[in-house]
């Protein structure tokens, strides 16, 4: 059975038609790419997965539960959990401190405990820092720990958000856009963190705008275009579809057809 | 020397329910990141309501109880109603709405109770106690036992407490906050509901001194608002520290200047921190990513 089913999803503002009819499902371990040109409905959708936007039309179902329009708090606690493209951090926090803050879905014990400080709320408190020190480690920020989260290089940014989604422990982790805004080598990095991460059994959703990326790493591709699937399949079929090339064409054809290639 | 003592008490005691009313504020604040203009109406409610529960023959710690719970529900109600229908509007606006807010409650205030100047009994009698030559009213020092109580407890609920720090996780990034699973619907109202609870208890705590009035809110909300500014809006110390300090300032310029200066001091202190150091004795600077 699929992890993430999502059916006919749809969404406009005011005439335009943002998103129409897109569906896809996604299994434990599997990376899936969502693709398309600047404007065609990606990020959109990932809204409406996450519960920012509450869909026009279709369902999303969350290992077997529906979930559709259900605010973003409560998918969290069922283990969906997301990056954003344009970053949402906790500035005023530290970096471990953001991680931490991850943690407390799971970190739960009575009030009073933490109130007067005894040992319990304490060694839950260390018990989460450890662990958050070990996501850090994981994405390599660990020697940014103390450091104020609003000082780091966007980059860095991309990959505390990562480190903070995985303290939920998440099935489902959408990313939107985690390469962008890094280097070859940050870049290359990411690429292995999400493989591994797919090995461990979360099911990665993923827009991306580096092709190359998006090719290597998937399983399945979704090509949007105006808000529409016009194709879905493995990187090979999708890359030779003429309707990607055509949606593509001037814009990142040459990349595709390299890629592959 | 009795003199200065005097002043001091005095100004300890008044400085005492700023404080509190400063701890209302930033509690809303640390939570929305708002500052609540209505703050001095849940002042209020919880003095009137306590005093009519109590002329209705309930005896007085039950009065107090029922103000302090209907201040919270009223408060949950207040944010239900206009802070949670205009969220994504811009903080200022939000602002302006507590005001507005503020006024409707003075309104209907004056229209449910009344326009007189009520009073319930002290708590402990009013044979004032001698210290160092100058006296103080055994209420005063509830008032000011009242504040450092509220103050400790929440210190520790927002350092120690899973719901204090979601408070604050609200505040510096709600999307962010929803994303590890906060439901910051439910901080906002809880937020709400805490403050007007402790606004009520500093309303209790002082009426039997300075008496209570449908119009008592207005200008208790703008000395809190003062204190916050001073202490640093949004930290709980600050608002102690501050609401004390501008206490002290009042009853000194009252006793060697002139007390028709009294009311100025908020102002000029109001002016003082906006112009030489916006972020207050214990805020911290804020900054900004582009």
């Amino acid at each position: 059975m699929s992890l993430l089913a999502v059916e006919g999803l749809g969404i406009s503002f005011g005439e335009l038609h943002a998103v129409r009819n897109v569906g896809f499902s996604m299994k434990p371990g599997e990376i899936v790419s969502v693709i398309g040109p600047n404007g065609a409905g990606k990020t959109t959708l990932f809204n409406m997965i996450s519960g920012i936007y509450l869909p026009k039309s279709g369902t999303v179902h969350l290992g077997g539960e529906d979930v559709t329009g259900m605010s973003p708090h409560l998918l969290a606690r069922r283990g969906l959990s997301r990056t954003f493209q344009n970053l949402q951090i906790f500035q005023a926090m530290t970096v471990l401190e953001n991680v931490m803050v991850g943690y407390h879905l799971h970190e739960r014990g009575p009030v009073i405990a933490d109130l007067l400080g005894l040992s319990s709320s304490r060694r839950r408190s260390h018990e989460a820092e450890e662990k958050a020190r070990m996501l850090l480690e994981r994405v390599g920020l660990v020697r940014a720990a103390e450091k104020e989260a609003g000082s780091l290089s966007y980059g860095a940014l991309k990959r505390l958000e990562i480190a903070r989604a995985l303290a939920l422990k998440p099935k489902v982790l959408l990313l939107d856009e985690p390469a962008a805004g890094c280097n070859a080598v940050e870049t290359e990095e990411i690429d292995h963190l999400i493989a591994e991460l797919a090995a461990d059994g979360i099911a990665i959703l993923l827009v991306e705008h580096d092709m190359k990326m998006v090719m290597r790493i998937s399983n399945h591709i979704v090509v949007l275009d105006f808000g529409e699937k016009i194709a879905e399949g493995d990187p090979a079929t999708v890359s030779r579809n003429p309707r990607v090339i055509q949606a593509y064409l001037g814009t990142q054809a040459a990349e595709v057809t390299y890629a592959v290639g | 020397m009795p003199e200065l003592m005097q002043f001091l008490l005095s100004g300890a005691t008044v400085g005492a329910v700023y404080a509190l009313v400063a701890l209302g504020f930033t509690i809303v604040y640390n939570a929305s990141n708002v500052v609540n203009f209505a703050q001095g109406e849940f002042v209020m409610l919880g003095g009137m309501i306590t005093v009519f529960a109590f002329q209705a023959g309930l005896p007085l710690p039950l009065a107090v109880l029922i103000a302090i719970l209907a201040a919270a529900v009223i408060g949950v109600g207040f944010n239900k109603l206009t802070i949670e229908v205009a969220r994504g509007a811009p903080v200022v606006s939000l602002i302006i709405i507590t005001v507005g807010a503020s006024i409707f409650i003075q309104g209907v205030a004056q229209v449910v109770f009344d326009k007189q100047l009520h009073r319930f009994p002290s708590f402990s009698g009013d044979d004032p106690i001698r210290i160092l030559g100058a006296t103080i009213l055994p209420q005063s020092l509830w008032v000011i036992v009242g504040a450092i109580v509220v103050f400790i407890g929440l210190w520790a609920f927002f350092t120690r407490t899973l719901v204090g720090r979601a408070v604050l996780a609200t505040s510096n990034n709600r999307i962010a906050a929803q994303l590890v699973g906060i439901n910051t619907t439910f901080i906002m109202a809880f937020s709400f509901g805490l403050s007007a609870a402790i606004g009520a208890l500093a309303g209790v705590l002082i009426t039997p001194i300075t008496l209570t009035s449908y119009q008592v809110g207005i200008s208790l909300a703008l000395k809190g608002f003062a204190a916050a500014m001073l202490g640093g809006m949004g930290n709980p110390m600050g608002a102690l520290v501050g609401g004390i300090l501008l206490g002290l300032l009042e009853s000194l310029t009252a006793g060697y200047i002139s007390s028709q200066y009294k009311d100025a001091v908020a102002f000029i202190v109001i002016l003082t921190v906006l112009f030489a150091f916006p972020q207050g004795l214990f805020g911290r600077s804020s900054m900004e990513r582009v």
